[in-house]
């Protein structure tokens, strides 16, 4: 499939480079895996969306209890199924890199755990959050009256407002002020 | 460029993917906002655009404007609108006012209907930005920038043929309605639209305010760039604005400045783009140059961030040695070699008769004896002489001056990454937000190994339950008084330990110190090295004794590990300093020998002066071999040289632990498993963990001993390089082939200040004893580049006389008297307590604001209710304003569903009064209104009269309704 460089195309690098926070090499790094994960007739296309399941056999997001909803935040696609193109791809990887700032990570996080899509993190979407923390297994689940008892408390804590719900601005506010959301926050290829 | 048309629709099929809640709302403006457009497009003229522009600059500025997007927008509307002025100009004259203009114009059928249309689109415009702030301030951010990009894009598409077909596909494609304008009509408007442009590129026919405009708008496209890759939004999108603002901006920067500062502009931006490029080409080279980058980013994904964060210490350690290496050995190692006399010159350069047999045996070189020791790798090789070689390089000032500056280097480099970490950990100080930490911010995003994750989500239930227990109940300790005793009683233990450890290690060291005056050969491998053995040992046994013992006290595992750190670094500083205390003892000693063998010498030397006088005067002078030249001790070497020492051993040590304890350990567990009574692996011996702690606590000491040695042994940063690039890989290795994960993934970053406050620490502790013995210690009399001198750093003052002019050592020195120093030192003093007063001001400050915000925060949110519910009887009175025009119109209506209901929504928000403060926009959009009529919306140039006419009063009615 000759050199990724040549794939890109020099403008093409120069703009993602301008418009994520990667570096070059990221970038083609980032080619070249996602290429792996293509067909050998796919690479030639153009747009080419990897299903959500493909996306996820990679080993930086197989072990990430968010994968699902990662895929789902930066697809692109029409009719939702968590594909992703490669710029989705970079816009994935961008917003976990290292150098991201803290507005655009809390950003992505917000709508990671936003669940249903709805704008604001509200006692569905905690509840799930909390799943997906704690592990599918039953010993490591909480009971439901922790469960209560622990989203309580953070509604206590984060919404400032008192509606029953987290918006966006409550949780950068929450998250801004967090010591190591930045450096966790993170996936490298 | 249907590439780029394509991009365009496909994306903005995209944006409204994404806004499931409001997408329909969205589209339909954007479908308004784009006829409008295309019909505001056509004209051409000049005169009465400025004017227009003012005034509705003016408007426009009143509606609060914050951020860029704002701006934009602003700018967007200020050119939509210059150009619909043009529109009027060229059809009817110079009318003022555009209402004026509706009323007068009303015989022209075509043009009023356009007109009118125009209105309303540049009413359902604004509605729509309103819509976008309101969903800013909803915490719907995306939205907001969707709806300003969207507009942009469509700014720059209508100037491109082509792109503006790729739109009316994307229409078709949303199957909205497609009202009034043909698309015949709609590409010749194109071409003309491109004529137009052309001659607005001439930046002749531009005014100085026009041009100021322009500038305004080139600056805030460069703006948009560079803030773009900031915007959370789709890379399509970004890609397009990316493009279009790039376009834009090449467009008109060259219509920018005049005449020959037309040129100079144009070399500036030129320059400015080389200087973009090199920067980032040089930031890619960057990040080609850090070392070990994948293999940390494996282990990172293994076990999660915290053991990684060792290995990125290690390469940071590697990285401050690197320099210290680079200083002694550029300034200090390979001048004398290259320039200082040669070896064998001079006594102090050649190994005595004595021990010459001996001098390359291996066991007397690994011990840094025979030629290691007379060599530039230690103190005693260099020569006093001022200036050496050709270059007349100032060697032992150089040499003071090196050993000054590796530590102030690290000194400025340790602080400044604190400060560096304690800025990036912010406003981190208060736990008011415990638990939502814990939910939002503990999965760790690297780990990418299934067993690291299973044990992170047990180490997340564990601490979602014990946070749940804290809370609920704070504290019930049953038998407080039998965990206080053991607490006590571990302590003690701790304590004993201490002791025995210095104590141990201060009679080893004295034990040393009698083998030594023995004579090293009639001892055994084990006596000789004993002292280093036995500091390694003890810094390997002890703090797994003290792993024991905290089992004792019950701690919570956080607190534990922190006592724990806390005990090791104790032993360590222990140990080290009951070394340097056996060392000083042995120093004073040495100086007591040298002090015996310089009277020696000199009654040496003047025998054999006697004797060649008293003998035949014109026989030639002996010539005595430096080998055989009586000389003293010189303790510098020998304090080099135990430094020396302690690191190899120290580095032995590690590294056999490390194949002994996680290497072997790991094979027998796997191997015997096959073979063994009980799960070798799951149950008792099992694989090692990774301990970070306890890692990064070495390395902190071995680094403290290379700062306290390397001014008596240049070599020690060399070595240390050596050592730390051995144990990236053996550790790297170790780390992925025989450890697991931990039970407990604990976070790094949290104790990235507490490794560095460390680090500063031992620092300090470990420049104390070396500043110590360069001031107050004389130099020995026969070896290293300062003797001869009183003090080492009297080679400053000999320089100041020397080289420097005699006014500037007098400078100098009234400088340095002490009615100078002390003011200066007090003043210092208060510079910090001030400095220090200001901070906590400004802590308060921030607490203060902090309230301020809450309260705040409280109120709009009631301010905000307040208005939803006058928006809401607002809009009840509307509705049943419309109720029976509503009638009317459904019966018009036939079949198309979808539109229609497209169409509701602006009618839905046709209907919403202009709030006058903005707190009340969102609610009042987003409010539920009934969708009382349809609209036929067959593209047919069929154009519903009756509708229009109806829709217009509407738009001014709602208004009125707000007013009472």
């Amino acid at each position: 499939m000759g050199t990724t460089a040549s794939q890109i195309g020099k403008d093409r690098l120069a703009e993602y480079q301008e418009l994520t926070f990667l570096t070059k090499q990221e970038i083609l790094l980032a080619h070249k895996k996602f290429s792996e994960l293509l067909t050998k007739d796919e690479r030639d296309l153009q747009n080419i969306r990897v299903p959500m399941e493909t996306i996820l056999t990679l080993q930086e997001l197989k072990s990430n209890p968010f994968r699902n909803r990662i895929c789902h935040v930066f697809s692109t696609s029409d009719i939702k199924n968590g594909s992703l193109t490669f710029e989705d791809f970079l816009d994935l990887l961008s917003a976990f890199s290292d150098s991201a700032t803290l507005e655009i990570k809390s950003h992505y996080a917000f709508r990671i755990f936003d669940f249903d899509d709805d704008g604001t993190l509200d006692c569905g979407d905690l509840e799930k959050l909390v799943n997906c923390l704690t592990g599918e297994t039953d010993d490591t689940r909480l009971t439901s009256e922790e469960m209560r008892q622990l989203i309580s408390n953070i509604l206590e804590e984060s919404d400032i407002d008192k509606d029953g719900t987290v918006n966006l601005s409550e949780f950068q506010h929450v998250i801004s002020r967090s010591p190591d959301f930045v450096s966790s926050f993170k996936i490298v290829l | 460029m249907p590439r780029a048309g394509l991009i365009t629709a496909e994306n903005n099929s995209d944006i409204d993917l994404e806004f499931t809640g409001d997408e329909d709302e969205v589209s339909t403006f954007q479908e308004e906002l784009e006829r409008g457009r295309h019909r505001g497009r056509r004209r051409d003229g000049d005169r009465e655009k400025k004017k227009r522009g003012n005034r509705r600059r003016k408007g426009a500025s009143k509606e609060t404007v914050e951020g860029e997007e704002e701006s934009q927008n602003r700018l967007e509307k200020r050119e939509r609108r210059r150009k619909r002025a043009k529109r009027h100009q060229e059809a009817r004259g110079r009318e003022r006012d555009e209402e004026e203009q509706a009323k007068i114009k009303s015989g022209k059928k075509a043009k009023t209907r356009k007109k009118v249309k125009n209105e309303k689109t540049r009413k359902v415009e604004e509605k729509e930005e309103e819509e976008g702030e309101a969903g800013e301030r909803n915490a719907k951010g995306k939205m907001k920038h969707g709806g300003a990009k969207r507009e942009e894009k469509k700014e720059d598409g209508g100037k491109h043929t082509v792109k503006e077909k790729a739109q009316e596909v994307k229409k078709k494609k949303h199957k909205t309605v497609v009202e009034t304008s043909s698309e015949e009509e709609m590409s010749e408007e194109a071409n003309e639209d491109n004529e137009e442009e052309e001659k607005e590129l001439r930046p002749e026919s531009l005014s100085p305010e026009e041009l100021e405009n322009l500038k305004e708008a080139v600056d805030e496209r460069k703006k948009l760039i560079q803030s773009l890759r900031g915007k959370p939004w789709p890379m399509k999108k970004k890609l397009v604005t990316l493009r279009e603002s790039q376009e834009f901006v090449e467009k008109y920067e060259g219509a920018l400045g005049k005449g020959k500062g037309r040129r100079l502009y144009a070399y500036k931006v030129m320059m400015s783009k080389k200087w973009m490029k090199f920067q980032r080409d040089f930031e890619n080279f960057k990040t080609v140059c850090i070392p070990w980058e994948m293999k940390i980013k494996e282990i990172e994904s293994h076990f999660g961030s915290s053991v990684a964060s060792y290995f990125i210490f290690l390469r940071w350690m590697y990285g401050i040695n690197m320099i210290l290496f680079g200083l002694t050995f550029g300034l200090v190692m390979v001048p004398e070699a290259l320039m200082g006399r040669p070896y064998g010159s001079i006594s102090r350069k050649t190994v005595p008769r004595a021990e010459e047999a001996s001098a390359m045996d291996f066991a007397v070189l690994w011990d840094c004896g025979g030629y290691a020791q007379y060599s530039v790798l230690f103190y005693g090789y260099y020569n006093s002489q001022r200036a050496i070689g050709w270059l007349k390089f100032r060697m032992p000032l150089s040499y003071f001056l090196v050993g000054v500056g590796t530590v102030a280097y690290s000194y400025m480099v340790v602080i400044r990454t604190m400060a560096r970490n304690s800025n990036e950990s912010g406003g981190g100080d208060d736990n008011s937000f415990n638990f939502s930490w814990k939910m939002f911010t503990s999965w760790d995003y690297l780990i990418g190994n299934p067993e690291t994750a299973d044990n992170k989500f047990a180490s997340i239930t564990t601490s979602f339950k014990e946070a749940i227990l804290e809370e609920q109940e704070s504290h019930k300790d049953d038998n407080i008084h039998l965990t206080r005793f053991l607490r006590v009683l571990a302590n003690f233990l701790v304590l004993c330990c201490l002791a025995g450890s210095g104590y141990l290690i201060y009679f080893v060291v004295r034990r040393s110190q009698k083998f030594a005056l023995d004579g090293l050969d009639t001892h055994t491998w084990w006596e000789r090295n004993e002292v280093n053995m036995v500091m390694s040992l003890l810094g390997m046994f002890c703090p797994m004794l003290f792993d024991v013992i905290s089992a004792l006290e019950n701690y919570h595992p956080r607190v534990a590990l922190q006592w724990q750190l806390g005990r090791i670094f104790a032993l360590f500083l222990g140990n080290l300093y009951t070394f340097i205390i056996a060392l000083m003892d042995e120093i004073n000693l040495k100086r007591e020998e040298e002090m015996i063998i310089k009277y020696n010498i000199s009654m040496w030397e003047a025998s054999f002066y006697n004797s060649s006088v008293s003998g035949n005067s014109t026989a030639p002078p002996v010539i005595i071999q430096p080998a055989d030249v009586p000389r003293g001790p010189c303790w510098e070497t020998m304090v080099g040289q135990e430094f020396v020492r302690l690191i190899i051993s120290d580095t032995m040590t590690t590294y056999i632990t490390l194949l002994i304890g996680d290497f072997l350990r790991a094979v027998l567990v796997r191997f015997l498993n096959y073979c063994w009574c009980w799960d070798l692996e799951a149950g008792f011996p099992s694989y090692s963990e990774f301990d970070v702690s306890g890692n990064v606590l070495s390395l902190i000491f071995n680094q403290g001993m290379i700062w306290m040695g390397a001014f008596y042994a240049p070599c020690l940063p060399a070595l240390n390089v050596l050592r730390l690039h051995v144990s990236m890989y053996l550790q790297c290795w170790a780390v992925m082939c025989c450890n697991v994960p931990q039970e407990r993934v604990f976070k790094a970053s949290g104790s990235n200040n507490f490794y560095m406050a460390m680090l500063l620490v031992i620092l300090f502790l470990s420049t104390l004893p070396a500043i110590y013995t360069i001031v107050t210690i004389p130099p020995s009399f026969d070896c290293g580049p300062f003797s001869g001198k009183k003090r080492m750093f009297d080679v400053i003052a000999e320089t100041l006389e020397s080289d420097f002019p005699a006014w500037f050592g007098k400078v100098f020195s009234s400088a340095s008297n002490p009615g100078l120093v002390l003011p200066f030192i007090l003043l210092m003093v208060l510079a910090i307590y001030y400095l220090q007063s200001t901070s906590k001001s400004y802590k308060e400050v921030n607490v203060e604001l902090k309230k301020k915000l809450q309260a705040q925060n409280e109120e709009n949110k009631k301010k905000n209710k307040r208005a939803a519910l006058k928006a809401q009887t607002d809009l009840e009175e509307a509705r049943n304003a419309t109720s029976q025009t509503a009638q009317q119109q459904q019966e018009t209506d036939g079949d198309e569903k979808h539109a229609s209901r497209q169409r509701l929504h602006h009618g839905t928000t046709g209907h919403n009064p202009p709030p006058p403060d903005h707190e009340r926009r969102p609610l009042a959009t987003r409010a539920p209104v009934p969708r009382p009529y349809h609209h036929d919306n067959h593209g047919t140039p069929g154009y519903l009269p009756g509708f229009s006419q109806q829709s217009e009063p509407r738009l001014y009615r709602v208004p009125s309704l707000q007013r009472h």
